[in-house]
């Protein structure tokens, strides 16, 4: 990590509703520069996580410290130095692109980057006078990011960002927040799209219930959880399977009509297969690897999907 | 931070000009109604006598608090809308103070309560037949000290309404009656003693007592009570409003 001090530190949070414990002992760092995703599903106490590292709720137990603040003591100090995309939250109805992104500007005592430039950079140059009820999904949630970054923040919060868009707006939203990162900020991420967690994210927590499971970055945690990997191939060689049985690894040989699928243990295991393949000279028709995703981790770890 | 309270003030009002119905509806109508009512009062002042000039006489009254209480009434909509859609803590995750964001839409209300009223007295200047003299510096002060103390009462109806479909309603519910009793229309001391009793702990009481002694010439310190009593309220509601304000 390129900063020894951790830009956020979360050390043994608790916050309750009432009798219902939403988050429970969470303690993790985020450092300078990676984008740090809690991931987990709904009602897991992602939400809660972010809002009480960015001052708005005030946690029962434990300490938060942002940017060498508290969010809670020094919420006015930390806000002229972050950026936050809130969960489900609208703006007016009638207000227009630009009149939020210029109120917002005015809002920061510190430099703000030139709103036209940001819209530009967003592809919200030609809505600059569209009413906020008119925007699509993906504009709005575009706009928000525009608001979110017009102080040029230190560290970014993005809550649940790209939650009802579609895969295409999706996609270029995960482009939009490396950009983010790539110009040095710190981004924290909640969501519980799996697929966003693995492919956006330089390390991730895995929250269920209100605590922190496992934090690593996406593919340690696959290799350290679902070391397994299977291969799906088809042939039409009776003897293939008896072959199968004996690579170094093989945990389970399943199949039959002449589509297999083997899983196994260790690096080498899918090389290993293909000099199996190879060896005995077995023909087959089709080969494909499966890896384990974050979804399996997911799964593993809690004992059930994350849709669930 | 007034930049931000004037930005977003200029802005909610800008905001609130694009409704449909949103400043004919606050603006206009009262106008059209009060230039209609008084024309009727006024034509039929000269021969019925007693009865209707006494209507004209307190229609100024009248109109400013149910004006008062509309815009407290569409204050509280507003707000309940902003929470449940999240505006409101959106606004509340960047420096602007939560009074600040609260302040800019009490200060939207009592702009465009002002501008019905100022074309009310013009109106009623054109068409009123009645020329008495209006003290509008004394009055318009008095209606601001009124209003202040309704709109606390407001804030604390907006702090508890679980959503904005309840809000308008559940205002309404607890404002109106309050003019039933402020003696707007029946002297109080007309009423049986329980309601007498009753209309002594209603705030728009001491609201109706000291608008209709402003008008009818009275010096401020003949309402000292009237005063203190919507302090009191404005007090106390603020104080209760800060307490237990949602946001989300």
């Amino acid at each position: 990590m390129p900063s020894p001090d951790p830009v956020i530190r979360v050390s043994g949070i608790r916050k309750t509703y009432q009798s219902t414990v939403a988050v429970d002992d969470v303690s993790f760092d985020v450092h300078q520069g990676e984008i740090f995703g809690l991931i987990g599903p709904n009602g897991a106490g992602k939400t809660t996580t972010m809002e009480c590292v960015e001052g708005l709720r005030r946690p029962d137990r434990g300490s938060i410290s942002v940017l060498g603040l508290d969010p809670f003591r020094d919420v006015y100090q930390l806000q002229q130095r972050i950026g936050v995309q809130l969960q489900q939250a609208q703006l007016q109805k009638r207000i227009t692109v630009w009149e939020a992104v210029a109120l917002w500007a005015s809002l920061y005592n510190t430099r703000t980057v030139d709103g036209a430039r940001l819209l530009d950079q967003l592809g919200l140059t030609e809505k600059r006078n569209a009413w906020f009820m008119t925007l699509s999904g993906g504009q709005k949630q575009r706009l928000f990011i525009a608001l979110t970054l017009i102080n040029d923040p230190e560290v970014v919060f993005l809550d649940e960002l790209t939650t009802g868009l579609d895969p295409q707006a999706r996609r270029a939203i995960w482009d939009l927040v490396r950009g983010i990162r790539d110009r040095g900020k710190t981004v924290f991420l909640t969501t519980h799209l799996m697929e966003e967690a693995e492919r956006l994210c330089d390390r991730v927590a895995i929250i269920e219930r209100g605590r922190i499971i496992d934090i690593d970055t996406p593919q340690r945690l696959v290799d350290r959880h679902c070391a397994e990997r299977s291969v799906v191939l088809v042939t039409a060689d009776a003897s293939a399977p008896a072959q199968f049985g004996r690579i170094r690894g093989v945990t389970s040989v399943t199949g039959d009509d002449g589509r297999y699928t083997i899983a196994g243990h260790g690096d080498d295991f899918v090389t290993d297969v293909i000099q199996c393949l190879s060896e005995h000279q077995i023909k087959v028709t089709a080969f494909r690897t499966e890896l384990p995703s974050l979804e399996d981790v997911f799964l593993k770890l809690t004992g059930h999907s994350i849709r669930d | 931070m007034l930049r931000g309270l004037l930005n977003l003030t200029w802005l909610e009002i800008k905001i609130f000009m694009r409704e449909p119905l949103g400043a004919l509806g606050t603006i206009l109508i009262p106008v059209v109604v009060f230039v209609i009512l008084g024309r009727l009062a006024g034509r039929r002042a000269a021969p019925a006598g007693a009865a209707s000039s006494e209507l004209v006489r307190v229609l100024p009254v009248l109109a400013s608090v149910l004006i008062a209480i509309s815009a407290v009434l569409s204050l509280v909509t507003i707000i309940a809308i902003y929470r449940e859609s999240g505006i409101l803590k959106r606004l509340r995750a960047t420096p602007l103070r939560p009074h600040t964001i609260l302040t800019a839409h009490v200060l939207v209300k009592l702009l465009f309560t002002t501008l019905t009223l100022t074309l009310l007295v013009i109106a009623g200047k054109r068409y009123y037949p009645v020329g008495v003299e209006f003290p509008l510096f004394h009055f318009a002060l008095a209606l601001l000290v009124s209003t202040l103390s309704i709109l606390s009462m407001g804030f604390v109806i907006a702090s508890i309404v679980p959503t904005a479909r309840f809000a308008q309603p559940a205002g309404a519910l607890v404002l109106y009656p309050m003019v039933a009793l402020s003696g707007l229309f029946v002297p109080i001391a007309s009423f049986p003693p329980v309601l007498q009793t009753i209309a002594q702990g209603v705030p728009l009481t001491y609201a109706v007592s000291l608008l209709n002694g402003i008008l009818s010439g009275d010096p401020w310190s003949a309402h000292l009570r009237d005063i203190a009593a919507l302090a009191l309220v404005f007090v106390v509601c603020t104080g209760l409003t800060a307490k237990v304000f949602r946001w989300e």
